[in-house]
């Protein structure tokens, strides 16, 4: 029933366009016109019933925050217009910072963006908040088939406890380790297949410590090194990475066989678990011999300014950086990717992630918004993200196109990929509450990576996050 | 029994045409202080994260604020970075100015001391920020070069302290062209009757420059001082309140709180802290202002 109301007033408001009446009091009588209207067409709609959708109009606004993307989906948004010359797509690009600033302020203001790229980590609070629209009825309504459409288990992360669909994947994310391959052969290491285990580090820790130079030229494994006066780190620490520990220790404690909780949406989490205290233990002794910087000294210029330097050999980090981290290609640095290592439990792991797009609660055009998500998690738009070669796409067709793309502009990508095709993926943390899980990890993290707190108070932090859920 | 009437309304039409005069003032004054400051403190008193209504709650922001650590180490660190601030800034900028009064008159001069205050906070911090990285800044490839050990400018301990010179750097240029302003107001003849009666350099500063420059001091502080305490642009481009707290001042915590947790109650809470320890800083250095007039008029 609500959706045929629905009809009758937006081909009401396709009138409206025609007799090109903006002004505010027109507007007021217009309004009840529609009203009327929309009663009218009740039995209309009633009679009409097709499941095709309502025809949708308008300009709608979408932001997103990676600079990287924006050619791409202007592009997608342009491939819209034409396959939808009546609804236009404005395109805003603002740092990640200012960005989820801008999109709480659109909530509370109404005129925020209709349809806006989300992320996994403040998207549960959104739903909490009733800011974003499920997309439950569309998708019934126009047969998306989210299930088989994309890449295992992506959608799943987009769904809420209770059951709802807020987004359709558009891309997802894995780990691998960059490296300089300038510096790599110069030390004669193999980066292809390292093993690591948290009590001697593996091959992984020999190979961080013979690619440490200090300024007289001795190896991190060699006698007399002098962890004063390091040259070159064998690996890049970047922050603490909190409780997510995404590009930093995750795919190491996750190999250990540890979990954060016990799934999605769980409130037990596990940071007092032996396996991941040992796994940051082992992360920090780095620092301490020196292969990695300390937390303060890393504090600063980021990890990738530091790897093209030629400061640092390797560093972990997620596929997203893999454009910018290429582009910066020099005399000094020759870029390289690697698969993160195999820990105890005999296989990789990386962190999965993934992004959809949500639409505002507040929108004032919901199917068209609902139209321009659809295009967006649709292999037409995907396939264009894929020849961009910044991401991979969801859906495995577009991802096969990009991992193409990317091989042809000689980007081996297979290290990212090996986790999809190994099936070695755990999911990105999704949790209510995760603001202030943030702001209880990353002082805790901060203090043992800076020395001031052994890796036991941990326990303590998790009993702080776990009353959170009291 | 005439003349009150007649005051009255004389009283009367001067407001009604004092109103056109001050009412761009009010305007803003209402619309940018008055009623966000009145809503901020009834906020104070509730729970609210801007999507739902807020909720009252009486005092207890203020107790959990008062319980709350990383409040007072707000009010650490927020000290800690007015107090190197402004004690540096302050004792430099009067150096400098009374350089300048005593060795030249150059504009040039001046011009170069105001140049960095003419740059974006933002980028002074940005610029600063990649001078002091440890492995790739300019500083530590200078100090590595000569053999020195290179230093850790953004530890927990040393944080603050750069920000604070950092902002050092910024500021004394127009700091000391405040007190080089007020420098000029001395009459030149005290300076002559001094030489005159064989006093040194120092003895000549300590003894006339201080005392007669104490009004347009007192005004450099109640600005700077005022201003410090609202530290936020520098530590959101860089430590954006790390490591480990080390760099959270008042305006971290609280954009931190309200933007980052959607907690706006509790928020307010801090703010309307801050207010009143401003309100008091600001009337105890205003009394100072004004309980000292020049020597001068002695």
């Amino acid at each position: 029933m609500h959706n045929f109301t629905a009809v009758g007033v937006r081909e009401a408001g396709s009138w409206l366009e025609t007799e090109n009446i903006k002004q505010r009091k027109k507007m007021k009588v217009f309004k009840r016109a529609v009203a009327i209207a929309a009663v009218l067409a009740l039995p209309l709609g009633l009679s009409a019933c097709a499941p095709a959708a309502p025809a949708a109009e308008g300009t709608i606004s979408y932001g997103l925050w990676d600079s990287n993307q924006l050619p791409a989906y202007k592009q997608c948004a342009a491939d819209f217009h034409k396959a939808n010359p009546k609804i236009t797509v404005n395109i805003e690009q603002v740092g990640w910072d200012d960005y989820w600033k801008k999109v709480n302020a659109g909530f509370v203001s109404g005129d925020g963006y209709d349809v806006f790229t989300s992320h996994l980590a403040f998207y549960p609070e959104f739903v909490n908040n009733g800011n974003i629209l499920a997309l439950d009825d569309y998708i019934k309504r126009d047969n998306v088939d989210v299930a088989n459409t994309y890449q295992p288990g992506l959608a799943s992360l987009w769904t809420s406890p209770d059951g709802k669909q807020y987004g359709l994947p558009k891309d997802f994310d894995t780990i691998a380790l960059f490296y300089n391959k300038k510096l790599t052969d110069a030390a004669g290491v193999d980066m292809s297949n390292l093993d690591w285990n948290p009590t001697d580090g593996g091959t992984y820790e020999k190979a961080i410590a013979h690619l440490t130079v200090d300024k007289n030229g001795k190896r991190g494994d060699e006698a007399g090194f002098d962890k004063a006066h390091v040259k070159t780190y064998g690996i890049w620490m970047e922050g603490t990475g909190g409780g997510d520990g995404q590009t930093q220790w995750s795919f190491l404690a996750a190999a250990n066989g540890w979990k954060v909780n016990d799934g999605p949406w769980d409130t037990n989490y596990h940071y007092d678990d032996p396996k991941f205290q040992e796994t940051i233990k082992w992360w920090h002794s780095l620092s301490e011999k020196g292969y990695m910087p300390t937390f303060a000294q890393q504090n600063g210029v980021g990890w990738s300014d530091q790897l093209a330097a030629g400061k640092v050999a390797m560093a972990s980090n997620g596929s997203w950086m893999t454009g910018s981290v290429f582009g910066a290609k020099s005399d000094k640095f020759e870029p390289a990717l690697a698969p993160t290592p195999v820990g105890p439990t005999g296989k990789r792991a990386s962190m999965y992630n993934g992004l959809a797009d949500n639409i505002s609660a507040s929108s004032k055009n919901p199917e068209a918004a609902w139209q321009w998500v659809k295009y967006l998690g649709s292999a037409a738009c995907q396939d264009v993200v894929a020849a961009a070669a910044v991401v991979f796409p969801a859906i495995p067709e577009a991802t096969d196109k990009a991992v193409a793309a990317m091989q042809a502009k000689g980007v081996d990508v297979s290290a990212f990929s090996v986790h999809i095709t190994d099936k070695t993926t755990f999911l990105f943390p999704i949790a209510d509450k995760k603001s202030k899980i943030n702001d209880i990890m990353n002082p805790a993290m901060e203090a043992v990576m800076s020395g001031k707190a052994d890796v036991s108070s941990l326990t303590a932090a998790n009993d702080a996050v776990k009353a959170l859920f009291k | 029994m005439a003349n009150p009437v007649v005051a009255k309304r004389k009283r009367k039409s001067d407001f009604l045409t004092a109103l056109p005069f001050m009412g761009p003032a009010l305007i803003g004054l209402s619309v940018f202080v008055l009623i966000p400051g009145i809503r901020g403190i009834y906020l104070s008193f509730t729970e609210y994260n801007i999507f739902r209504a807020p909720k009252f709650i009486g005092l207890d922001n203020y107790t959990r604020m008062i319980a709350d650590p990383v409040f007072w180490n707000a009010l650490w660190v927020t000290l800690e970075y007015v107090i190197i601030n402004i004690g540096i800034q302050t004792v430099l900028a009067l150096f400098i100015a009374v350089l300048m009064q005593r060795y030249t008159r150059s504009t040039v001069i001046r011009g170069i001391i105001l140049l960095p205050y003419l740059f974006s906070n933002v980028i002074v911090a940005l610029v600063w920020y990649w001078l002091t990285d440890y492995n790739l800044g300019l500083i530590n490839s200078v100090l590595d070069f000569f053999s020195i050990d290179k230093f850790t400018f953004f530890s927990d301990v040393t944080a603050m302290p750069t920000i604070a010179l950092i902002n050092v750097w910024r500021h004394v240029g127009y700091t000391a062209l405040l007190i080089f302003a007020g420098l000029q107001a001395i009459p030149k003849d005290v300076y002559d009757a001094a030489a005159v009666d064989g006093a040194g350099e120092w003895r000549t500063f300590r003894s006339i420059t201080l005392p007669l420059l104490r009004p347009v001091l007192a005004f450099v502080m109640v600005i700077t001082v005022t201003g410090s305490f609202q530290i936020f642009d520098t530590i959101a481009v860089t430590t954006k309140g790390g490591p480990i707290h080390a760099t959270e001042t008042f305006s971290i915590l609280i954009s931190k709180t309200a933007w980052g947790n959607n907690e706006f109650g509790y928020a307010s809470a801090i703010s309307v802290a801050l207010m009143v320890m401003l309100s008091i800083i600001a009337f105890a250095q205003t009394k100072l202002l004004s309980a000292n007039q020049s020597d001068m008029d002695r």
